[in-house]
């Protein structure tokens, strides 16, 4: 059987990815995809303790609302992506720096 | 006591109103389509007052746990119901006569005022790790989209993507910071989890993890308090988004933040001993919160230095007045939360009167640029010294109200005995004051050569204005009854 610390250290790697994808790319899609690495590295680790420990189900069932919860928030980001590319032609978050003075 | 979830249900109407709020206004919205310009915003008005009616009715006898454990409900969220619910009052009132949202349709923005209002309470209340997750959420995609709301405007669009993604990363980085303290303790109950700790003495368990998991989900408080180094997102959002969601976002959600922070610190990593809370050992999280809490009052004071644009200055300042709010939540006392609380009451008024006037000025004049605001005295004197009411507030000048919060805060961190972080406290509270003054100077002593014309505020700013006004004059002769409320309000469940 497979151990949970092997779980834990995938989780952790796909965390770490997240992160670096969420700094690295320009592309506000792949960024989004940053982010959904990071919530499902979280996922992993509920569902793996869950399935280990004698907590019961708690973390599958958190896991669950987690996904929900990612899919209106990738529902709400794309459409605050796709207006912005109505407005700017690009989705390149450099060129999004109006802001910033 | 912990109610099951019929029992429940009777503790909690204020929540049920706002949701039938929302539904109403969307039905409203597409089936009335002469009447809904008048009736959404009735309609928004009716369900937060009479949420606002059912919260000061409760009385709920001592703490519980509503919905087996899901919530908690005490003094302590009660408060901050009634506050994101006047808060929820107030901007919906300043929303009404604004230039920037009357170019566009106005009846999903009554609805996501109800929503995210929804998501505060639930936030303010949270004793589960799931419910504290998902309200954190409910507020948050709300949000994104009530900053992103002028669709064709780019700095809207531009401050709604940046906030999306720092908000994503952040609460994503707070949720992988829960699933290792779910994996530590076998629970996601707040007081579960708190016993868990307590009972392996945390010395059974990885110091370096512990401290990961602190770092992680201060990342997720942070981003909504707008707490250094988490405040990058604050100028940009704040100075793209309309006027009236600036002020929203600047009050309630940095409040609700503030009670998430203090119940998952307070309630889950630490415990009651007495006047003072014995944080669990092995987790310093004081110092963490103590050096963020300088760090974001000074970085906020001293970046607001420089700024000519009013809501980019404000922005700052809000930053840095987290920074103040949070002293009073990492002394781990009674009285440091009940200053905390106190200032949170003073600020709502003195920070939403000053986005207000901001919003009264663009609707006449299109410009949020401080030169522009020259000779206001001479144009409209009583917006000019309702300004100066509103920044001398801010300041902490004492015949107004946030000289109230000031001294709450400094007294209960004196104390403590920490004395230099009082003084760093009021080094900042000095620098703050130029910038502040700055803004008065512009507005009374320069004047422009034009001959001032007079400036068109409508009846009902006129009447906000004033009723935004009484509070910052007048709580500093009954500060009674205020003192009494926010003592009675650090009760929290489980705690102290």
């Amino acid at each position: 059987m497979i151990e949970l610390k092997y779980y834990l250290l995938i989780s952790a790697a796909l965390f770490s990815l997240g992160v670096f994808g969420v700094l690295t790319r320009r592309n506000a899609v792949n960024v989004l995809m940053g982010v959904e690495l990071i919530l499902n590295s979280a996922n992993l680790n509920l569902v793996a303790f869950s399935r280990y420990s004698s907590a019961g189900i708690d973390g599958q069932m958190f896991a669950v609302f987690v996904i929900v919860v990612a899919a209106a928030e990738v529902a709400v980001a794309l459409a605050i992506v796709l207006t912005l590319y109505r407005v700017l032609n690009t989705v390149n978050l450099d060129r999004a720096d109006v802001l910033k003075r | 006591m912990n109610l099951g979830n019929l029992d429940s249900l009777s503790f909690f109407y204020p929540e049920l109103i706002l949701l039938g709020g929302v539904l109403l206004v969307v039905i409203s919205d597409i089936s009335l389509k002469g009447l809904r310009v008048r009736i959404n915003p009735l309609l928004t008005l009716a369900a937060l007052l009479l949420a606002l009616f059912y919260t000061l009715q409760t009385d709920h006898g001592s703490a519980m746990t509503l919905f087996e454990g899901m919530l908690a409900l005490d003094n302590f969220a009660l408060y901050f119901k009634v506050f994101l619910l006047v808060a929820g009052v107030l901007v919906l009132l300043g929303s009404l006569h604004s230039e920037e949202l009357a170019s566009v349709h106005q009846g999903e923005f009554h609805a996501l005022l109800l929503a995210v209002t929804l998501g505060m309470l639930l936030m303010a209340n949270s004793a589960h790790l799931v419910m504290l997750y998902l309200s954190l959420e409910l507020v948050s995609l709300t949000s994104y989209i009530m900053v992103g709301y002028l669709r064709s405007d780019r700095l809207s669009n531009e401050a709604s993507m940046k906030y999306i993604l720092f908000g994503a990363v952040s609460t994503g980085a707070m949720l992988y910071g829960f699933s290792l303290l779910y994996g530590m303790t076998g629970s996601l109950d707040l007081f579960a989890i708190r016993d868990a700790l307590l009972a392996q003495e945390v010395g059974g368990f990885n110091q370096v993890t512990l401290l990961l998991v602190v770092v992680l989900t201060t990342a997720g408080f942070g981003f909504k308090t707008a707490a250094v180094p988490f405040h990058f997102w604050c100028p940009d959002v704040y100075t793209g988004a309309p006027t009236p969601v600036t002020a929203f976002l600047s009050v309630a959600p940095k409040a609700a933040g503030f009670a998430i922070l203090v119940r998952f610190f307070l309630g889950g990593l630490s415990q009651p001993a007495g006047e003072q809370w014995g944080f669990i050992s092995g987790i310093d999280w004081p110092l963490v919160l103590i050096v963020v809490s300088v760090l974001t009052m000074s970085l906020g004071n001293i970046a607001a230095l420089t700024q000519n644009n009013l809501k980019r200055m404000l922005a700052y300042s809000s930053i840095a007045h987290a920074g103040y709010i949070l002293m009073g939540a990492v002394l781990l006392t009674g009285t440091g939360l009940k200053a905390m609380l106190v200032y949170l009451f003073v600020y709502l008024f003195m920070n939403l009167g000053a986005f207000f006037v901001v919003t009264v000025i663009f609707n006449a004049e299109k410009t949020f640029e401080l030169q522009d605001y020259n000779g206001m005295f001479r144009r409209s004197p009583f917006l000019a010294v309702a300004m100066s009411i509103f920044l001398l507030s801010l300041i902490g000048i004492p015949p107004f109200a946030g000289f109230l919060g000031k001294l709450y805060i400094f007294g209960a961190v004196i104390d403590q005995g920490l004395y230099w972080f009082a003084v760093v406290g009021a080094l900042n509270a000095a620098v703050a004051a130029f910038y502040y003054m700055r803004i008065m100077k512009h507005m009374i002593l320069e004047n422009d050569d034009r001959p001032p014309t007079p400036l068109q505020i409508s009846p009902l700013n006129r009447a906000l204005l004033v009723l935004l006004l009484v509070p910052n004059i007048l709580l500093i002769v009954f500060w009674a009854p205020i003192d009494r409320w926010t003592a009675n309000s650090i009760t929290l469940f489980g705690g102290l």
